[in-house]
């Protein structure tokens, strides 16, 4: 592939070329494009069935483009599984641990299947502020120790690319607020990129570089918040002039729906 | 611990899972108290004597009065007053009656005769606290019962036999009953070797195959092959545990079945364990396959009873197969739970030893091999 040290010498640690995929009646992503360097986070903001699992689980390599390529850090999956799945971390939608296994016998089996040792489980343990409740069993954790549980596992091989699909759904603020202060800890410490899905746009606001709109399988928008921000005023329809404009506004204007609904 | 083996991703699975397993209460319920009750409760209902109280129904007559002067046209009568001494009345005077007949060796047999209209005895009957009803016409006693129910079949016997006689019963006969109770030859012998393919059945179904399915359910599968997790670990775990823990089942099943009924190998030590092995491996295939595809919990227990209820009905667990009809036995005899069961029952009852048994080893491994293959070319990890 003569493209891929292209995109190496552009600091493209993922890039997606026009990238489709369908399901039997539906069309889940239609022509997508992204180009992500390193060390940035990215939000996939969309509505529900805006297509963004679909999307995360093709740069995951877990589901694959009827059309189009995808590379990451200049390879394609096809021949390089067993070297991306070592530099990639991931939380999927909803997924459940064993119950009965405890946070600490989880976070140490999925070490072992990087061959990672206790040392390192026991920084992420301290990450992800679990320590108290190393011998709690999975099934007695709250939704958000639950979500820093599955953020944990995500990176205790110290992932290059991070891909954490709607890590807040469900979460009530607080516990919302705990994982964004996790991964605001990430960006300090490390030059992992993250792609992260939501379709809060608060949580792409706060934590985000660069933020993608997507809806119906296509990107409507995409660019930093300023720029994002910056084309409400070139639209017709304005926001109400006493509050902060926000990025649903924007979806709101695209689209003439809201982002939540 | 070297780091290494500290590390070692299939030495995590097989913990996990194991862990998994014996922090489950229902597991130890279901693995080995219940086997366990099963073969306390059918091994006393079938082993040794045992007293039976069986009630008849007698139709068309108002009181059973015994006291008066015979009846000629009334058999049962006639058969109470003769027996008078061994009669008790109750307080009504005989609207039923009690009659034991004593037996050292197959357990004293008490008939309840009881004066009812016909409605009632159809109640009772279709209840099942009765199985026969009597009524007399023109001195002759008509039975009436389902043909079908061995018990009710034993009771009209008994009574043919007591009627005809018409005399004093005695519970002597000229006949020389001899129990054979020796080990080897009684139900619970059948019944254990049963027990025990049937736990390797069960336990297979539902912690390989329903735990696969769960774990797909729950996105968990999708998830740690995200993972530089080899998937043949992922399985080889799952099966280990499984088969040691069928192993320890089965040997706590025999263990109480030696002490409470005195059960015994009478064939080769090593044959039982090479043929339970095959067995193990067979239903571990079987239920690679059943869990290949689906990701719904409901589909995955349906396909888990399509499959193993016909072979605990049809494969002679817990009375034999010949009950089937003739062309039906050569297919049963084929099913991996008969041949299991029948393999172990040959080395633990007849002293069968390896060479006797190589051929259901053989079509046991095999089988296994063949579900494993097609289970494996048709799996869905995610
Ligand atoms: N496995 C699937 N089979 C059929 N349709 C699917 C499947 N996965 C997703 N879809 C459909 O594709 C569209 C996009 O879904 P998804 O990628 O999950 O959206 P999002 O994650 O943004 O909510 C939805 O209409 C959804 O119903
Ligand atoms: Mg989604």
């Amino acid at each position: 592939m003569n493209t891929s040290a292209n995109s190496m010498s552009n600091n493209l640690v993922i890039e997606v070329r026009k990238v489709h995929k369908s399901f039997k009646t539906v069309q889940a992503v239609r022509g997508i494009d992204l180009h992500i360097p390193q060390g940035q986070f990215v939000a996939l903001l969309g509505p529900n069935g805006a297509g963004k699992t679909t999307l995360v689980e093709m740069i995951e390599g877990i589901q694959q483009p009827d059309k189009g390529d995808i590379f990451i850090m200049g390879k394609t999956w096809k021949g390089n599984e067993d070297y991306l799945r070592r530099i990639i971390g991931l939380s999927l939608q909803e997924t459940h641990f064993i119950d009965k296994l405890s946070v600490w016998e989880t976070l140490r089996l999925f070490a072992s299947f990087f061959a990672i040792g206790k040392e390192r489980c026991e920084e992420v343990l301290q990450l992800i502020a679990l320590e108290e409740k190393r011998r709690a069993w999975v099934v007695n954790l709250s939704g958000g120790q639950r979500q820093r549980l599955a953020i944990g596992i995500s990176l205790l091989n110290k992932p290059n690319i991070l891909l954490l699909d709607e890590p807040t759904t469900g979460l009530d603020p607080n516990a919302r607020r705990e994982i964004w202060a996790i991964l605001r800890k990430l960006k300090e410490q490390s030059q992992t990129s993250l792609i992260l899905t939501t379709h809060y746009m608060e949580e792409a606001e706060q934590l985000c570089d660069y933020i993608v709109i997507l809806d119906h399988g296509k990107i409507l928008k995409e660019g930093t918040l300023t720029a994002l921000l910056g084309e409400i005023q070139d639209l017709p329809l304005k926001p109400v002039e006493t509050r902060r404009t926000t990025l649903d506004d924007l979806f709101i204007s695209l689209t003439g729906r809201h982002l939540n609904e | 611990m070297n780091e290494r083996i500290s590390n070692n991703q299939l030495l995590h699975l097989i913990s996990a899972n194991f862990k998994e397993l014996i922090r489950e209460p229902g597991v130890l319920f279901w693995g080995i108290v219940f086997p366990i009750l099963m073969s306390l409760g059918l091994g006393i209902a079938f082993t040794g004597k045992k007293d039976v109280v069986t009630t008849i129904a007698v139709t068309g007559q108002n009181r059973l009065v015994y006291h008066q002067p015979t009846d000629s046209s009334s058999v049962i009568r006639r058969f109470l007053v003769a027996n008078r001494s061994l009669v008790e009345k109750d307080k009504n005077g005989c609207i039923s009656c009690k009659l034991t007949i004593p037996d050292d060796k197959l357990g004293n047999t008490t008939f309840i005769f009881q004066a009812m209209d016909w409605q009632q005895a159809m109640v009772l009957i279709k209840r099942g606290n009765i199985n026969i009803i009597l009524d007399e016409e023109n001195g002759a006693v008509h039975y009436h019962f389902d043909p079908m129910n061995p018990d009710a079949q034993l009771t009209y016997l008994k009574l043919t036999r007591l009627f005809s006689t018409a005399g004093v019963v005695t519970g002597r006969t000229n006949a020389v009953i001899k129990p054979l109770t020796v080990s080897g030859t009684r139900y619970i012998d059948f019944l254990i070797p049963g027990l025990m393919a049937m736990g390797v059945m069960m336990s297979s179904m539902w912690g390989v195959s329903y735990a696969i399915i769960e774990r797909r359910s729950k996105k968990l599968l999708r998830r740690m092959v995200a993972t530089p997790m080899k998937r043949s670990n992922f399985l080889i775990a799952l099966i280990t545990v499984r088969v040691l823990m069928n192993f320890v089942e089965a040997g706590l099943l025999f263990l109480f079945a030696w002490l409470a009924f005195h059960i015994t190998i009478q064939g080769n030590l090593a044959a039982l364990f090479v043929l339970f092995f095959a067995g193990n491996f067979a239903f571990a295939g079987i239920s690679i396959f059943i869990s290949s595809h689906t990701a719904k919990t409901e589909i995955g227990n349906g396909l888990i009873n399509a499959v193993s209820m016909p072979m605990m009905v049809l494969s002679g667990i817990f009375f034999s197969y010949h009950n089937f009809p003739e062309w039906s036995i050569s297919t049963i005899q084929k099913f991996p739970l008969t041949l299991l069961a029948d393999g172990m029952r040959s080395i633990m009852i007849e002293g069968a030893g390896i060479a006797e048994t190589a051929l259901p080893v053989a079509i046991l491994a095999v089988t296994g091999l063949i579900f494993f293959v097609a289970g494996m070319k048709i799996f869905r990890w995610h």
